[in-house]
């Protein structure tokens, strides 16, 4: 079946068009990632550090197609019955009490014992069945009936077992459950995995995903990202800004600030009606932009110097 | 179906050369690839490139791979418009279109080199590499070879019979002109595509023969390449076994956890949750022999060990030859390259004395060994008709956890001449044959799988 939103994906600058009106600045693989993964129905594993905006961007897609974001966060120990699906186990155990009698009066009329057991095989899988089913995310994306994006964040944090049960999910858009069968999507969900590489994933996921890497933005694409996020902010401060996030990038940091950190900052020098970087306003909102105390200390005594190349390298944004 | 058509065409060439670049292409992966491009079509290099790149290089390092070999391959194809394309000096432009007529009667590459027709040689030579299979080109011996054969396939014989029964002086000094300029770009056209198919193949063969040699035999000038191996080796195994890790002791009931993840029900526990047990990151202690025989073994060892850290709990190394030291500070201090030379200057090159050794460890360390140590001896056991004090083994074996025999020489040969294997063998939970880096990588995932 064509979703109604496969027009909205006809080419690879539809995409990044359509990517952009939702708040989203892609690089050109973004979009062609995005394009291919709903033509070649695949899902995609995105990778790179944190904050480059990788969930982000599972967001924007599901907010400019209008589908609905299906997030399911992996950790240690995820397992089918938090991740696919779960019986009522509750709602079973009320309904046999309350049924109970009903039995009596239904199998009361039956001669014999053999006569009863085939009497209960018709109504066996009164109890398994679609009413006492409790769909967990893999399986409410796979249900809705326009489509879903389906974001599986973190994919890396999971188990290895867990892995490899995603698999069948992500090459047929299928799963079975052994009492009910197998459920196909009818329209298959836009899949995003994401990882932080925190272990290298197994061979045969990687297989089934088209994989984009998201690096750290370049200065022009990551002063576009700025504009388009912090809506306030003067030409001038954006260009310093930006070239002096991407001086600091050069250093060796444990963390490098990412675009995520690049956003927290504007936002805050807008907040505080700066108009031009100096030394004493970076070193106290240095804070936003580096996460560790060591990386701090390394950055404080080099401000200056770093304002400095950074005023002279500012690239002039359209 | 129209699949087809693409597959044949140089798709199939840049998956090899992809693959010549160190890119694991699968069978799946280059189906997905094709019918990838058949979406986003052929025409734009850049969409082309961000297409290919996310359906076949799946890590950052294969996609800097990808990237080059991307366009190193279509680079390739420009064979047509370079340097070529101002039409020789000897072959004065207008002067001879009327003699052009005449020269219909040579051969058919004569006629394109007389009227220096780039289009069709840039064909020809396509077709002449398909013909002799130039994408299956390994070696660098084989340029002249595969140079040989192109030039022939494009009839370069008859060329040259042509440029011998000419007549006309100047039309054979132009053909003679033409003749030697076409070798050259033959020759070169062979050169970059061995660059492209044949580099990483090598790679990749040097590097499974590399894995598999003895250590003892491998040659110094491999060291550096074996390092990055071994360092390798040991990144994939701690990424695999450095977090910390669970298993279910199945039978064994946990019931504060069964209850709390039954509440929903009333406590009624439908699902049963197990006690589980920590898999340790195991302790190692480590005595290498350092003796000529197995000196080249005890550098691979103690360098794998050493890339390993995060999935271990504590490291101590010790090396002998006569007499036992520990080494632990020299290699935590120095890039292994400069610490290994530095302990065989302390201690290394005597003729090795096992129960020298075993008694040295006793009288300083063997307080550091208890239930979680797993103690490893890299050594052939020839302790040159010393006594062998296998008793300090068994003292030190009911110490530790358990104690592991690395052994470089084939089993057959233990307990001949002067190796002392027997005696120590019945104290190790372990004795393996260890010479090459693929039995090295064997024992010390096994060691990590198990939580020695």
């Amino acid at each position: 079946m064509v979703p109604p939103w496969h027009e909205k994906l006809a080419s690879i600058e539809a995409t990044e068009a359509g990517l952009q009106s939702a708040g989203y600045i892609p690089s050109r693989p973004i979009s062609t990632a995005l394009y291919l993964a709903h033509h070649l129905q695949k899902p995609i594993l995105v990778e790179g550090p944190a904050g480059v905006g990788k969930t982000e961007l599972a967001k924007a897609a599901a907010s400019w197609l209008g589908l609905g974001l299906i997030r399911m966060q992996c950790y240690e120990g995820l397992d089918e019955s938090k991740a696919l699906y779960e019986w009522k186990y509750g709602k079973q155990l009320l309904y046999t009490q309350i049924l109970k009698d009903r039995m009596g009066a239904v199998l009361g009329e039956e001669p014999g014992l053999d006569a009863a057991m085939r009497r209960l095989h018709g109504v066996s899988d009164l109890f398994f069945s679609e009413e006492f089913l409790e769909p967990r995310p893999l399986l409410k994306a796979l249900r809705q009936p326009e489509g879903a994006v389906l974001l599986i964040d973190e994919v890396d944090k999971a188990d290895q077992e867990f892995e490899a049960f995603l698999l069948e999910l992500l090459s047929d858009y299928q799963v079975s459950i052994p009492e009910i069968g197998t459920v196909r999507a009818e329209v298959a969900p836009i899949v995003l995995l994401t990882s932080n590489s925190q272990r290298d994933l197994g061979d045969a996921l990687k297989r089934r995903c088209l994989h984009l890497h998201i690096g750290l933005p370049e200065p022009r694409l990551e002063a576009r990202i700025i504009a388009a996020r912090v809506p306030g902010i003067a030409e001038a401060l954006r260009r310093q800004l930006v070239a002096f996030v991407q001086q600091m990038r050069t250093l060796d940091l444990k963390k490098l600030p990412s675009v995520s950190e690049t956003i927290d900052w504007a936002r805050v020098l807008v907040l505080l009606h700066v108009r031009e970087l100096d030394p004493a306003l970076v070193r106290e909102t240095l804070n936003v932009l580096l996460k560790f105390e060591s990386d701090i200390e390394a950055v404080e005594p080099r401000i200056a110097e770093l304002l400095q190349a950074a005023r002279s390298e500012a690239v002039p944004v359209r | 179906m129209s699949g087809a058509a693409v597959m044949d065409g140089p798709l199939l060439d840049f998956f090899r050369a992809a693959r010549g670049a160190g890119l694991r292409i699968s069978p799946a992966e280059s189906i997905d690839a094709v019918r990838a491009v058949e979406v986003v079509g052929f025409e734009e290099r850049e969409a082309l490139r961000d297409t290919l790149s996310l359906v076949l290089a799946k890590t950052p390092a294969e996609k800097r791979a990808f990237a080059e070999c991307f366009e190193r391959f279509f680079r390739r194809g420009s064979f047509a418009d370079d340097e070529l394309t101002p039409p020789p000096a000897a072959a004065t432009p207008e002067g001879s279109p009327a003699g052009g007529e005449g020269e219909g009667g040579g051969s058919a590459l004569g006629r394109m080199l007389l009227a220096n027709d780039q289009a069709a040689l840039a064909a020809e030579v396509e077709a002449a590499a398909a013909a002799v299979g130039l994408v299956n080109i390994a070696i660098f011996t084989q340029v002249n070879l595969f140079t040989r054969r192109m030039l022939d396939r494009m009839g370069l014989a008859a060329l040259e019979r042509e440029i011998a029964a000419t007549q006309d002086a100047d039309r054979a000094n132009r053909l003679r002109t033409g003749r030697d300029r076409l070798r050259e770009r033959v020759r070169d056209f062979v050169q970059q595509n061995l660059l492209l198919f044949a580099e990483g193949k090598n790679q990749e063969f040097r590097e499974r023969l590399l894995t598999q040699t003895r250590l003892s035999a491998i040659d110094r000038r491999d060291h550096e390449r074996m390092r990055v191996l071994v360092r390798a080796m040991a990144k994939r195994l701690a990424t695999q076994y450095g977090r910390p890790r669970k298993r279910d002791r199945r039978g064994v009931l946990d019931v504060r956890r069964t209850l709390r993840r039954n509440m929903g029900w009333e406590a009624i526990p439908f699902l049963p949750v197990w006690k589980q047990e920590r898999i340790d990151k195991p302790k190692l202690v480590v005595l290498c022999d350092v003796s000529g025989s197995v000196a080249p073994l005890a550098q691979f060892l103690l360098l794998f060990l050493y890339s390993l850290n995060e999935a271990l709990a504590g490291l101590r190394a010790f090396a002998f030859s006569n007499s036992l030291i520990e080494v632990s500070e020299i290699l935590e201090r120095l890039p292994i390259e400069k610490a290994i030379p530095e302990v065989l200057q302390r201690i290394g090159f005597g003729s090795s004395n096992y129960g020298q050794a075993l008694a040295d460890f006793e009288a300083g360390w063997l307080g550091i060994l208890d239930s979680q140590t797993t103690v490893i001896i890299l050594g052939d056991g020839r302790g040159n008709r010393n006594p062998a004090r296998s008793e300090i083994l068994r003292r030190m074996a009911e110490r530790a956890k358990q104690v592991v025999w690395l052994n470089p020489e084939p089993r057959t040969l233990w307990g001949t001449g002067d190796s002392d294997m027997p005696r120590y063998a019945p104290h190790c939970r372990v004795t393996a044959v260890c010479n090459s880096l693929q039995h090295l990588e064997r024992v010390i995932s096994g060691l990590l799988r198990d939580g020695a």
